[in-house]
Parts: C-alpha cells; structure tokens; sequence
C-alpha cells in the first residue's frame, strides 16, 4: 500500500488543486498536470454505459491551457465562486512512480448577489505520478453524480 | 384602478412578429396553451434515436412536453412510445431512465403491461376466493383492452424517432416539409449510428428562447469567439436561411469562411481574436466529410421539440425539454456513424469541446438566455426587437438576418391566436 508520507503528500496535493481553482487561479491548473494528460469532467451516466462522451474532454497540457484561454477571455459567462470540498483520497494502487487513487467532491457554486448552492458532485478518478516537480496528473476524471449543470459549466472541477 | 401589471396578456398588439412580448415568454396560462398546442396536439416531438435501443426490450424514458413517456423495442423489433402513467392509479412507475424489461409492471399494484402497452395483467381482478365465496375484484365489465397505456403515433425515420399524442397529427415527412426533410437526410441519410453519450443542462429561461438562439445566426458571429475567429460562422460566410411553409421549422446553413481575417464583419467585434492560436490544435481538426456537401454547418430547428446540430464533425440532437415557463432541460445526444473510423470517433468526441454546457461556444448560449428571462420576469410590458432584415418572413442567402425567428412567431400567434 502507500506509507504515512506519502499519503500525506497525496492528500496536500489534493488540497492544494483545489485552493488553486477555489481562488480562480487558472494558470497554475494546468500545472498540477503532466505535459501529456487527460481531464475529462463525464457524467456518471456515460461513465457507467461505457459512453465515451465527456462534458468537457481534454487531452494534453496544451487543451488545458487553451481552456484556461476560453475561461479568460472566448467564454461570455456570469461569475461565480467555486468551492471544492474534497474527500479523503482513496488509494487503489501504487505502481513504482504512478499512484492511483480516486476521492469524492462536492464543488458549491456562489454567483453575485445570491445564495451558495451544491454545484456539481462526484469523484476524481486519478493517475498520478511521482516527478522531479513532485505529484502530477496524468489524468483526472471528474465523474460526476449531478444528473444536471445548472446552466453552465466554465471553470474546471 | 387597472394598472399596467393587471393586463392579461393576450393581445400582441403590434403587427407582425419582429417584436415579441416579454410576456410570451413568463405567462404560465400561455405555457399551458403551448403545451396542449405544439407539444400534445398536431405536432411530432422527438424521443430519441433508435441506436440508442438497439435490442428488444430496451427501453430509454425521456419526455415530451412535461409528460414522461418511454421508447421501448418491442420482441418484433418495432419501436413504441407509451405515456409513462399506470393506468390504474397514474404513477410515473418506470423510474430509471433505460434499461431492458420483458414487460412493464407498475409496483403500486402490479399491473402489468406488454412492450406495446397492452394491459397483461391486474390482480385479484376476478377476485379472490375466501370461505367458498368470491371476494371484491373488478367489474364483470372491466376491459383490459381498453385500460392499457397511452400509446403514441411513432415515426422511425432513419434511425431517428418521433412520437406524437396526436393520432390525427399529418405524417412526419408532410410536418417537416420537403426543404427541411431534406436537410434532415443529409445527416440521417439511412447510415447506422452510434450512441456516444450524453450531456444535460437545466436552463433557467423559456424553451422558446433556445429554438429562438439556433433561428438567429446574427449572434455566433459575435457572442462566440471560436466562431468569429476560426470563421466557422461569421456573417461573411456563405450562407442560406430557410424555412418549411409555415416558418416554423428552419435550416441554418453556412460554409467556413475567413479565418482569422479582420475585415467589416469583425470591426469593433471584441469577441475576435486575430491573433488567437491555440496550444493544441487538434481542438479545431477539421476533416471535411463527403456528405457534408458544400455547408460545414447546418443547425436544423424542428419546432418545438429539438435541434439537429451538425457543426462540422461534431453531430447531436439537443432535445428541449420545458419545465414551466421559466425553464426548461436541454439534453444532448452525440452520435456519430457505425462506419466512422477510430480516428473520426475521437475527431467527434474532440469537437464536442465547443458544444454542451461547458462548450467554448454553446456554453454561453444558455447564459445569455438567463439572463433574457431574467429582464422578462422584472419587465412585463418589454418587448423583443428581432427586426436584423427586415419585419418580413422570407428565405435568404445570407445570415444578417433574424428572418427565422419572426417565421417562428408568425406561425406562434398562428397557433395560440394570439
């Protein structure tokens, strides 16, 4: 299994992806990820049918930056602060530099001028290897439970 | 004393249909009358694809209007729609959302019923026997065939399904007329189709607004950059507008044009980006298919029920389903053909990217819808000034137009008599 260290860097990892995309700081996302990733934000209903479609699928650091553009400046959207809370990470395996883990979040929405409400629930199904940079995303699928977006969905998960 | 906020809006009160009420869009006795009139009566809705049962006994449940109802494949192969209300007690007793069943039985009190609707079953219906005599049961004139589900008037075209309450309603191909018809062949033109999945968003706006947002090309070319700076639309495009007779339904249609070229069409247009590149291009890997023809788009409203999207390799059906006047859910369905290679399949899935709730173009369309609905229901008596053209209802050859959108309410006050 994983030693006490270890599940400590891995859970401030967790921790510190969602302080990132809790401040809106969408330039260092892409830099929780390795030069060659996938993330992928996928219904729990194409998950399970073996739909391949995504909500949002992207597939190198370069995508990731390119949303990070549309986030910034393409996308016309109303505002909104996220705020990720993010279960225990469960460990499924630890293969040489590559942990597999997954953890359940809940990510509430706040627009101005109205009410927190649930966002978008689900889990984080993750490869993540161990670099000279310390841990990265290989890939990160948020499978989420939400059977609808409310609207929108602009910044990452 | 009347007020203005008094009136019961009912009369139009202007000519013609470019300038459309608020009110149209929030009343809730003006929904209802949408309901009964374009979603129960004289109209087909779209329910699904067939690809999406492919064996006998799978069934998906969707909705038309705000009644529930279910697609089933029956043993034989055929495809039937039935209204999801037990006709006993009226409970919605299918609950998920697809699956495979041999029959349908409704938990409440077990009546069962077969893949076409027929009652199988009712217990105790004759009874139950106690201390040599018979028990309640139903009346000797009780007739199973006449209590089974709701049946439907299906149409199967091309893998595509359409159901009606409405058995009067005229045949699919005479609704759709044959310019729409035939913009409808050119993506479902008979290959077999795949499932790729799904995609649902609530939008807090009137349905109408969304069959409104896909009648008006004057928008992608400004609201959305991807559009405006990769030229898949833009209003330099080459393009054609067209309607079936009744202005209801519409084609949009449009050839990539200027990529990232400055000109009139993008002075002063802060949504272009010339110099925007991306970090990853395949993104925008575009692959021209034959059957496309000349068009790389063509964005297909069939009034009321859904949107046929082809924008280059990206395919869907966008289904709108109202919930009150003031929402409605919009679910995608991305599909591609069985003979596409690998390579295609990814190439549909990467383009998905722009399209959805979180698309790089289509994500904002539901947010300035929100934000429409949201003047309309502080603002009874504003009106909407779809008038880019003209006032007249008339097929063009370009897109600066919103010639679409007043066809749409000129058939609209048609229907409702408003």
């Amino acid at each position: 299994m994983i030693d006490p260290q270890s599940y400590l860097e891995l859970a401030a990892f967790y921790s510190e992806y969602a302080a990132a995309l809790d401040a809106g700081d969408w330039e260092r996302w892409p830099e929780f990820f390795l030069d060659e990733c996938v993330y992928k934000v996928q219904p729990r209903e194409n998950f399970e049918r073996g739909l391949p479609l995504s909500t949002m699928a992207l597939e190198s650091k370069g995508m990731l930056k390119d949303r990070v553009y549309g986030i910034k400046e393409t996308l016309f959207h109303d505002p909104y602060y996220q705020r990720h809370v993010i279960g225990m990470p469960r460990v499924l395996a630890v293969e040489g530099d590559t942990i597999r883990a997954e953890a359940s979040y809940a990510v509430f929405r706040t627009k101005p001028n109205e009410l927190s409400t649930v966002y978008n629930v689900g889990r984080y199904i993750d490869v993540i290897r161990r670099t000279d940079q310390g841990l990265k995303l290989a890939s990160r699928t948020c499978v989420f439970d939400s059977e609808m977006i409310p609207n929108s969905l602009i910044y990452p998960i | 004393m009347e007020t203005k906020n008094d009136r019961r809006p009912a009369d139009w009160g202007e000519a013609g249909s470019s300038l459309i009420p608020f009110w149209a869009y929030t009343d809730e006795e003006i929904y209802r009358r949408e309901l009964e009139r374009f979603f129960y009566n004289k109209h087909w809705c779209y329910v699904g694809l067939e690809a999406e049962v492919p064996n006998p006994g799978d069934f998906k449940r969707t909705a038309i209007g705000e009644r529930s109802v279910i697609m089933v494949r029956d043993a034989e192969g055929g495809i039937n729609v039935v209204e999801n209300v037990c006709a006993h007690r009226g409970m919605r007793f299918c609950r998920e959302r697809h699956g495979n069943r041999k029959e349908f039985v409704c938990p409440y009190h077990q009546w069962s019923y077969d893949l076409k609707g027929n009652l199988q079953g009712v217990p105790f219906r004759r009874g139950v026997k106690q201390d040599g005599k018979i028990n309640g049961g139903m009346p000797a004139d009780f007739k199973p065939e006449e209590n089974g589900l709701t049946k439907l008037k299906v149409a199967v075209r091309n893998g595509v399904v359409f159901a009606s309450f409405d058995h009067d309603v005229e045949s699919l191909e005479d609704y759709l007329g044959p310019v729409i018809l035939s913009y409808f062949d050119r993506v479902f033109g008979g290959r077999k189709l795949t499932l790729l999945g799904y995609n649902r968003q609530r939008i807090p706006g009137n349905w109408k607004l969304m069959q409104e947002n896909i009648k008006d090309p004057y928008h992608p070319g400004l609201l959305h950059t991807w559009f405006v700076t990769f030229g898949l639309w833009r209003a330099d495009n080459k393009s054609a507008l067209k309607m079936d007779q009744h202005g209801r339904h519409a084609a949009m249609i449009s050839q990539r044009g200027n990529q990232q070229k400055a000109n009139s069409v993008t002075t002063g247009v802060t949504s272009f980006k010339e110099s925007m590149t991306l970090h990853d291009d395949r993104l925008l890997d575009v692959v021209h298919e034959p059957w496309w023809g000349e068009p790389t788009a063509v964005m297909t409203t069939l009034f009321p029920s859904v949107i046929i999207q082809q924008q280059v390799n990206s395919l869907s059906t966008r289904q709108i389903l109202p919930r009150g006047p003031n929402a409605f859910d919009f679910v995608w369905t991305h599909f591609g053909f069985a003979d596409d290679s690998e390579e295609m399949t990814r190439r549909r899935l990467r383009q998905a990217n722009l399209f959805g709730p979180a698309g790089f173009v289509s994500a904002d369309d539901g947010e300035v819808i929100e934000f429409s609905q949201d003047s309309f229901l502080s603002k009874d008596d504003g009106r909407c000034r779809a008038e880019l053209g003209g006032r007249e209802v008339e097929n063009t050859d370009h897109m600066v137009t919103e010639t679409l959108i007043r066809g749409m309410y000129a058939y609209w006050r048609r229907v409702m008599e408003i």
